[in-house]
């Protein structure tokens, strides 16, 4: 029973994630918008994402090995579920627009932007995930 | 937690174009003093950003790794009533250039706002996040 509520948040949830990598990236980037030889980074969102669910899905992610002295004890959890903020894509560099004397890869105007449509969409799940606890909490007080 | 790193990392850049805006005031100000602690002429100061790892492996914050001398020749003008004049009457002024330090003034204080914007989004969606499934 608690798995499927917890299956039916998991997309949100590990979007929020990624998201929230990717957010920490670009606030990198920004941050050393200054910082000779920097190259600016970013996640490929897809395929992050893609990454992050597999792990996520219980029939693929490497189970932790524990020595079982008994065949009543549990299985070890999937790493996942115990290191939320773990693994979701390599960080890529971004191509150079226009390359600058110092080495600096940062382009500010793709940054800002990049910053704010991801915040944006960090907030579409947010409403996502706030409208399917709704929904949920309708169902189980039959109101 | 990813998006509470982002604080540090702006925080750091916060910092380091804080420590690049009191160089540039200095040389501002010392633009003309033509004698300083040493008896010689003051030198403009630039400081040297370098990325430093953070909490989390890929994203890094900033940190001002030394303080340089700006190597340029000095300024050298013509004025025999000064009197730290040579017998050419000529005096040996700063190598402060002060276009270039009023674009970096301005360059330091834009990079400080754009820092003080990431922090702001990241705090909004924090506050965001802790609000899930309340009302």
């Amino acid at each position: 029973m608690l798995n499927k509520l917890d299956a039916e948040l998991s997309f949100h949830q590990t979007s929020l994630r990624v998201r929230g990598q990717r957010q920490e990236l670009i606030a990198a980037n920004i941050a050393n918008a200054d910082t000779p030889n920097f190259k600016a980074r970013d996640l490929d969102f897809a395929a992050a994402m893609q990454q992050a669910m597999s792990q996520n899905d219980p029939a693929q992610a490497k189970t932790n090995q524990i020595t079982k002295t008994s065949d009543k004890h549990f299985d070890a959890l999937p790493t996942t579920h115990l290191q939320m903020t773990s693994g979701a894509g390599e960080p890529l560099y971004r191509p150079i627009i226009q390359g600058s004397v110092d080495g600096n890869t940062v382009d500010m105007d793709v940054e800002r932007n990049q910053f704010v449509d991801n915040g944006i969409r960090y907030e579409a799940s947010l409403t996502m995930i706030n409208g399917q606890l709704k929904k949920m909490l309708a169902a189980i007080q039959g109101q | 937690m990813s998006l509470f790193n982002v604080f540090n990392i702006s925080g750091s850049a916060m910092s380091a174009q804080s420590q690049r805006l009191n160089a540039v005031a200095s040389n501002l100000a010392n633009a003309d003093s033509a004698t300083s602690a040493n008896g010689k002429p003051y030198k403009a100061k630039q400081v040297v950003f370098s990325a430093i790892p953070s909490a989390s492996p890929e994203a890094q914050a900033v940190k001002v790794t030394k303080v340089v001398e700006d190597t340029s020749p000095a300024k050298i003008i013509y004025d025999p009533k000064h009197p730290l004049a040579n017998e050419q009457g000529y005096v040996t002024m700063p190598n402060v250039n002060v276009t270039e330090e009023m674009v970096n003034m301005i360059s330091a204080s834009r990079a400080y706002q754009n820092n003080v914007e990431t922090m702001n989004a990241a705090k909004a969606m924090l506050l965001k996040t802790l609000s899930i499934g309340q009302s």
